[in-house]
């Protein structure tokens, strides 16, 4: 081995400690945070593991309805968002006006109050909703409104000489659209799809308002009857926040394979 | 606006330059393949085309010089529409389309652009394949899906002009997993898959690293010599010198000088010409 290859191997090794002291120091630091709020929450806030483990099960019986509002809606959105993208990306002004002022009025306006605005506003002109309705409404017209821009960027991010070359092969816009445009625009709006779906699963909470019985909303009851909301709010918590870990671990999943698929990657020659 | 003919300035007939004669390669009596009159470009205030007019005839290549931002790449995606100019006509294989500055036409203007377009296959300066699809699906994809061809016909069209650049084995391959030389073969392929009764090249190896720009000049001077009809804009004065009937040279949006290449490059007779090929030489003193 010559001096040159020693030093390489000896700067690598360094290296390769450094990183491992690194993720070490990160996990510690995970379980250190994770311990001290364990030790804060037993300690100081009269945790009764008796009625914790009996509520539970009940608050647990919301994951059912909570991931299908999520999903429901998140399929309504992404119908409108692709609605509203063509309409935002229209030469047309009608088309493209209206378009415009859905995504400004619903990403202008709180998504609680659409979401009471369908359930209360709406019944004072004879129309009932059902609770379940309203939630999956109200979430997926404003995560479409977002989506659409979203949406639209996707299909602006495929570049210019894409579609000149579609053209000057006489494609119609149509056909360009569909078989070159659309399916590279793909690739790049399914992974917002999955991360909106994440938040998504987090903003049903709001649907307990309208009294739909998912996680927050049997959180909330089961606690008020025994005066003790606190504890089960954080066992709601905590079944969100596994939720989440679950969910995005299946994106990412999904998105190494879509990118595994991605035959755009390489540099240009 | 009474009425837009009157402010127009394309001639009712298309005027052919002296020094436009049909190739070695035209068969004669033949009428010319391409015709564009008068092709006048403003971008707002800016007067980029100032009424350039062209004719080639089947089998011919002729070759656009002109140093960067004298219009030349702007006229020739003025001859497929990718740029719609504001004055002149185009009328390739019979199809004419005329300047619509003021949107008075309809769709049937549109459907005679893409008539024009079939007609037309055009290679870019970046390649532009589409990187969801395979070599092969590149070149099939406009003749089954424009051209309503059958996918079988259209892939032993494909494999044949795949063949002819040298990259037949690669027809599985997605581009991003090949060279940029490599590229812009299988663009051509993609181009010829068509069937075009006209080639036009927008400076087609000035993306290229330059050790792959041969490979790239080598399949166009084969279709050149071939017969093939080509408009190539290109700062490859070899290649110009070598496969080009004629030469146009542009200059501030209007062809300065039009003649065989042992003129127009060899003995510029324009002074704009003679300056910007004695900068050429200085700079790109590499033969």
């Amino acid at each position: 081995m010559t001096d040159a290859q020693r030093l390489a191997s000896a700067v690598a090794a360094a290296q390769a400690s450094r990183t491992k002291a690194w993720s070490r120091r990160f996990r510690l630091t995970w379980g250190a945070v994770v311990a001290l709020l364990i030790i804060f929450i037993a300690t100081s806030l009269n945790v009764e593991i008796g009625f914790m483990t009996s509520a539970t099960p009940f608050i647990l019986g919301g994951i059912g309805l909570t991931i299908l509002v999520s999903a429901a809606s998140i399929t309504l959105a992404t119908v409108l968002a692709t609605i509203g993208a063509l309409g935002r990306l229209s030469g047309n002004a009608v088309i493209n006006g209206s378009a415009s002022f859905y995504v400004s009025f619903f990403r202008g306006t709180p998504l609680i109050l659409q979401l009471l605005f369908w359930y209360l506003a709406l019944p004072q002109v004879g129309i009932v909703l059902d609770p379940i309705f309203c939630a999956i409404v109200a979430l997926g017209m404003n995560y479409g409104a977002y989506m659409t821009e979203i949406f639209r960027a996707g299909v602006q991010a495929v570049p210019l000489g894409q579609r000149e070359a579609a053209a000057a092969l006489g494609m119609s816009n149509r056909t360009a659209f569909l078989r070159i445009i659309a399916p590279q625009a793909f690739r790049i709006i399914v992974p917002a799809i999955g991360n909106d779906f994440v938040a998504m699963l987090k903003d049903s909470a709001l649907a307990s308002t309208v009294s739909l019985h998912e996680i927050l909303w049997r959180a909330q009851n089961i606690g008020a009857q025994k005066f003790k909301t606190l504890q089960t709010f954080m066992i709601a918590a905590m079944v969100y926040w596994v939720l989440t870990i679950v969910f995005t671990a299946l994106q990412n999943r999904i998105e190494t394979r879509l990118s595994a698929g991605d035959r755009n990657t390489a540099v240009k020659g | 606006m009474s009425d837009m003919k009157q402010l127009s300035t394309t001639p009712a007939t298309h005027p052919v330059h002296p020094a436009e004669k049909p190739g070695v390669l035209v068969k004669p009596g033949a009428e010319p393949v391409l015709k564009a009159t008068n092709i006048t470009k403003w971008f707002g205030e800016n007067h980029v085309l100032r009424g350039a007019s062209i004719t080639v005839w089947p089998g011919e290549t002729v070759c656009i010089l002109g140093r960067s931002g004298s219009g030349k790449s702007t006229f020739l995606r003025s001859l497929n529409f990718l740029e719609d100019p504001t004055d002149g006509i185009v009328e390739i294989d019979g199809v004419i389309v005329g300047a619509d500055p003021f949107h008075k036409e309809g769709g049937e203007r549109q459907e005679r652009i893409r008539e024009v377009r079939m007609r037309a296959g055009m290679v870019f300066q970046e390649f532009n394949l589409f990187p969801h699809l395979s070599v092969i699906e590149n070149c099939v994809e406009a003749p089954v899906h424009v051209k309503g061809m059958d996918r079988k016909e259209a892939e032993a069209i494909a494999e044949k002009y795949l063949a002819k650049v040298g990259l037949l084995e690669k027809r599985d391959e997605y581009p991003s997993r090949l060279s940029g030389g490599q590229r812009q073969r299988v663009a051509i392929a993609r181009a010829l898959t068509m069937q075009p009764k006209v080639l036009l090249f927008d400076e087609p190896t000035s993306a290229l690293d330059p050790t792959l720009v041969g490979e790239v000049l080598k399949v166009m001077a084969d279709l050149a010599h071939e017969g093939r009809t080509m408009i190539v804009v290109t700062h490859e004065m070899d290649f110009a010198h070598e496969a080009a009937d004629r030469v146009y040279y542009m200059d501030q949006g209007e062809f300065a000088e039009v003649g065989p290449p042992e003129q127009v490059i060899d003995a510029p007779k324009d002074p704009r010409t003679k300056e910007f090929l004695s900068r050429f030489r200085t700079l790109g003193a590499k033969k």
